[in-house]
């Protein structure tokens, strides 16, 4: 399989020719009957661990099967963010090996992922606020990752268009500044391309409606090009989790829910950082196409629908608002749903499941972009071994029973 | 200044509306979600597993979900509704007491 390496001097020979002869990023393989791995999903996380089956095991022999098309689930629908400024230990460790391989992506790919580390600035609006600002600054540093105590007038320097007399007026805040945002099509882009070079078929339009399995153990997949056979399976299907482990034999502690972002029209450049608003629950970035990018916590009920409720968007744009009141007058350009897979302690559900060769990726709920890289090497390494990766011990489906919750979601207060 | 979009457009299904068995018909501002309901308490000397099963795992169909919820900033009762999660129609509503309505439980779509 060869590929065309990209750098300035085949952009510039291809902008000679009109941009005519570019080759597909990918091939659109027809599936063969039978591999040695299928990993169902090719969002980020599947796309990922397939190629790190292939790149760092020697696992060539790969499917991903998507029920649409690249990038067209959550891993198109996020709002790009990447940060390593979570409070227990195993969290942080995972979060920041990602972070570091994020850092060394676009080299690893060799696709443009435009990392841009402006860093994440989180607010706090009370003294209150301000002591778990504090706590929580001081966690990160002690698990080794930088983060720094800002003040009010720091937090002014960072973000100069910010209104700190706001509702809930903001008493100063905390900074990773190592966190930023990443292109999120140019993740999945680019790992599906990097894959595909070393051998993986990435099946597109490719839903799995069940599967065959025999004597506790999963022996195919049903799909659109009828069975497809592996010795091993990996289950990255967000919010489609349960659903599909349902037909496995198996449950999931996992309710899924939309979580809704949307972009104004784009403006020249206003926001220097990613804004994080625990308490009035709210985030907010501008894309390098000039959209400020609004984010908030997932619809508060069940949902299937990659539809949220309009009075979730008037919250956000109400918090928003305070925060910015320069964006008033901006409008609103687009705005979308993804279905989120969430977890009773709001961590990550990965490693083996109760059916011996069918592995899970799961639970991210509303922060797995962030997680891709460290997502896909340590599934693979799971995956490859029949054993989890040391970093990924911690977030197996059988802490529930045990009780060693991980429980980011009330220690950080954040959304992801 | 353009005019605002024709009220045809904001259709019911941006919002979920809920007919309060007490109250009536309310928007969801107005309601607390209280996740799936008809979930029983194990005895008290079940395994670790039955009770994680109980506290933390649920069903989280893709279709008709049978669900809990309060009408927090109105009556404060608690009931039950029958929801389809992915056209966000309500099926049925009915008061706590009420066996599970007959409708399309387990029904599922992939």
């Amino acid at each position: 399989m060869t590929r065309q390496r990209y750098s300035i001097w085949s952009l510039a020979r291809h902008a000679l020719r009109g941009h005519r002869d570019w080759l597909p990023a990918w091939r659109t393989p027809t599936p063969k009957s039978s591999y040695d791995v299928i990993v169902i999903g090719g969002g980020g996380h599947g796309l990922a661990t397939a190629y790190f089956l292939a790149k760092t095991h020697g696992i060539r022999n790969v499917a991903v099967l998507e029920r649409d098309w690249i990038g067209g689930g959550n891993s198109g629908r996020n709002t790009q963010v990447v940060r390593s400024n979570y409070f227990y230990k195993a969290s942080v460790d995972f979060f920041e090996h990602s972070l570091k391989l994020y850092e060394n992506l676009s080299r690893e790919l060799n696709f443009n992922v435009m990392l841009s580390q402006r860093g994440i600035m989180t607010l706090a609006h009370s003294r209150h606020d301000l002591e778990m600002t504090r706590r929580w600054a001081n966690a990160i540093q002690m698990n080794g990752v930088d983060s720094e105590i800002l003040t009010r007038e720091g937090v002014k320097r960072v973000e100069p268009l910010i209104n700190l007399d706001a509702r809930f007026p903001i008493h100063g805040g905390f900074i990773q500044r190592r966190g930023g945002i990443v292109r999120h099509d140019a993740v999945n882009w680019g790992f599906a391309r990097a894959a595909d070079a070393l051998g993986v078929d990435i099946i597109q339009n490719c839903p799995v409606s069940g599967f065959e399995s025999r004597a506790g153990r999963v022996t195919g997949v049903a799909t659109a090009h009828g069975v497809l056979r592996a010795d091993r399976f990996v289950l990255n299907v967000a919010g489609h989790s349960s659903v599909l482990a349902q037909r496995a034999g198996f449950r999931l502690p996992i309710t899924s829910m939309a979580l809704q972002a949307m972009v104004t029209e784009p403006v020249k450049p206003m926001l220097n950082s990613v804004v994080m608003s625990p308490a009035v629950h709210v985030y907010t970035s501008q894309s390098d196409r000039g959209e400020i990018v609004i984010g908030g916590a997932a619809d508060v009920y069940s949902s299937y629908a990659q539809r949220g409720s309009l009075a979730v968007i008037e919250d956000f744009i109400a918090a928003a608002v305070e925060l910015f009141p320069a964006l008033a007058r901006l409008k609103l350009m687009r705005h979308w749903a993804g279905i989120v897979d969430i977890s009773p302690d709001t961590s990550p559900i990965m490693g083996k499941t109760p059916v011996e060769n069918l592995y899970i990726n799961c639970g991210w709920g509303t922060g797995g972009f962030k997680a891709i890289p460290a997502g896909g090497d340590t599934m693979a390494h799971t995956v490859a071994n029949d054993r989890p990766h040391p970093l990924i011990a911690p977030f197996a489906l059988d802490r529930f029973e045990r009780g060693a919750l991980i429980d980011e979601g009330a220690a950080a207060g954040v959304a992801h | 200044m353009r005019a605002p979009p024709p009220a045809s457009r904001i259709r019911p299904a941006d919002m979920l509306r809920i007919r309060c068995p007490w109250c009536g018909l309310r928007d969801e501002t107005e309601f607390a979600y209280g996740g799936e309901a008809h979930i029983e308490r194990p005895p008290d000397d079940s395994s670790d597993a039955a009770w994680a099963e109980y506290l933390y795992f649920r069903r989280n169909v893709k279709g008709i979900v049978f669900e809990r919820w309060q009408h927090a900033r109105g009556c404060r009762q608690w009931f039950n509704v029958a929801r389809d999660n992915v056209t966000h129609v309500i099926q049925a509503v009915y008061r706590n007491d009420e066996p599970k309505p007959p409708v399309g439980d387990g029904e599922e779509r992939l």
